[in-house]
């Protein structure tokens, strides 16, 4: 009778999130130039490239922070480049965390996370606070429930930020650079959770500079340069680049 | 009245103080509330609404108060409308505030920053519950201090109802002044009525200002 009101389901096998040549300008300056990878179910992809080089702009267009200008992205069956994507429901299954933590100053750990899954999903007050618990304790933070953002350390404040993502329970996990803001002696613990993520089997997509963590984590990498994918593989390419550019960008470090 | 100044001189002072502040409240109270329609028009995703909230604050803000107060006394009047000088002076000053709130409220909203609203749309929030949930609470912090620090030229443009004949705190002195002839003496008494309605919520203006720099989201 209601078969008809189901959306058509992916099939099993279709990636999660997939560019296929996707082209983007920021007025006159081309930033992505024909980029195409895939992600697909339970699978952790790793971006990495110099400043510049588009990964932000790749991961924003994924969650339709920024419309493309050619090309198709395709996320948990839908078309994103469609304009009249459903956009709210794009953001139901993709949760977002970027550098800057962004929690919402004016309320309390938990308040930040039950708003969206109460808001947006209308889970009741009492088993968003039940999510709210879980998902703290998810990245070690239980007892900083009731903290403001402000009493919470940098490290503190991107596990809280990266928490309140996963109460929304999405289906693929975009990470820009969520290190990069930290003191060095706090970026670990926030990568460990980040582990934690992908040893549960959470789809993602991440940007990172820190070369060991994404050789460990990386079920592909993808290296971009002047807005193309560069080289792309397994997490064997950090070591054994096949581009003089990619060995010049593992050589230097960072 | 004539002869010295007396009691009943002070109690009259005394009626048209309590007048300024009845005045400066309904400005704030309607000021306030179609100032921050003003504001929400102003970050409007809609052009036209954007265009007609601007239009709005540059017609007022380019136009003095005293002139406001003629059109909609004597303007009015001169077409058939008679209002009183309350509702003249009342509604004048709702005009006038709310376009000078409207655009302190404006820079209010704006203050928060760009990545709190992508917080909010990366969790799949409306647009109504971004604004209401998560940035007007941060942008009403802001607000705090220049509004009241904008209170201060509310009372003392109320000043300028008395040209309808809006028996404040500075007509009643021109209505004493006119049977005592002391001029120096009356309008001393009434300027440190100003001071002291003012020169409190200047400091609590400053004082605010200074909390919230010290620390930043303070209250819960
Ligand atoms: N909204 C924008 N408007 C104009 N230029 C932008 C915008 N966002 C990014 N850029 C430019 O696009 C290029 C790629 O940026 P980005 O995707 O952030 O690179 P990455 O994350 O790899 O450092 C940069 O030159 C940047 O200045
Ligand atoms: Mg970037």
């Amino acid at each position: 009778m209601n078969a008809h009101v189901i959306p058509p389901a992916a099939p099993p096998n279709a990636p999660v999130v997939a560019l296929r040549d996707v082209h983007k300008s920021f007025g006159a300056l081309k930033v992505l130039d024909g980029v195409s990878f895939a992600v697909g179910r339970g699978e952790v992809i790793v971006l990495i490239g110099r400043s510049g080089s588009g990964k932000s702009t790749a991961l924003r267009c994924i969650d339709r922070f920024e419309t493309i200008d050619g090309g198709e992205i395709e996320v948990c069956g839908r078309r994103v480049d469609d304009a009249r994507l459903d956009v709210r429901a794009l953001r139901q299954d993709v949760g977002i965390v970027f550098q800057s933590y962004n929690l919402f100053p004016h309320l309390t750990i938990e308040e930040n996370i039950t708003l969206a899954p109460h808001a947006v999903k209308k889970v009741p007050k009492a088993e968003a606070r039940a999510l709210a618990a879980k998902v703290l304790a998810q990245v070690g933070l239980e007892e900083k429930l009731h903290a403001y953002p402000e009493q919470l350390s940098g490290g503190q404040q991107q596990r809280a930020a990266i928490a309140r993502s996963l109460a929304m329970q999405p289906k693929v996990m975009l990470f820009d650079e969520v290190t990069s803001a930290l003191d060095p002696e706090l970026t670990g613990e926030v990568l460990k959770v980040i582990e934690a993520l992908a040893a549960d089997g959470m789809t993602m997509v991440l940007v990172t500079h820190e070369m060991s963590f994404a050789r460990g984590i990386a079920d592909q990498v993808v290296f971009m340069h002047k807005g193309k994918v560069h080289e792309a593989g397994p997490a064997g390419i950090l070591s054994s680049p096949s581009t003089p550019e990619l060995a010049q960008f593992v050589g230097t470090g960072l | 009245m004539g002869g010295a100044l007396n009691i009943n001189h002070l109690l009259f002072l005394g009626h048209g103080a309590l007048w300024t502040i009845g005045l400066s409240a309904i400005a704030l109270i309607g000021g306030g509330s179609f100032g921050f329609l003003v504001a929400l028009g102003r970050v409007s995703p809609s052009r036209a609404v954007r265009l007609l909230a601007a239009t709005y604050v540059q017609i007022i803000q380019g136009t003095p108060l005293l002139v406001i107060m003629f059109l909609s006394f004597f303007g009015l009047a001169a077409l058939g409308l008679n209002i009183s000088p309350l509702l003249a002076a009342g509604a004048s000053m709702t005009i006038f505030v709310a376009a000078y709130l409207g655009e302190i409220w404006r820079g209010c909203i704006e203050a928060v920053p760009k990545q709190q609203w992508e917080a909010a749309e990366g969790l799949a929030l409306s647009r109504s519950q971004r604004m209401i949930k998560v940035i007007l609470p941060q942008a009403i912090r802001i607000a705090t201090p220049p509004t009241v620090g904008f209170m201060v030229q509310i009372v003392k443009n109320t000043s300028l109802a008395s040209v309808v004949g809006f028996v404040e705190l500075t007509r009643s002195g021109q209505i004493i002044n006119n049977s005592l002839f002391e001029p120096f003496i009356i309008y001393s008494i009434i300027a440190l009525v100003y001071f002291s309605l003012c020169y409190p919520l200047s400091r609590l203006s400053r004082r605010l200002e200074r909390t919230a720099l010290h620390k930043k989201p303070a209250l819960a």
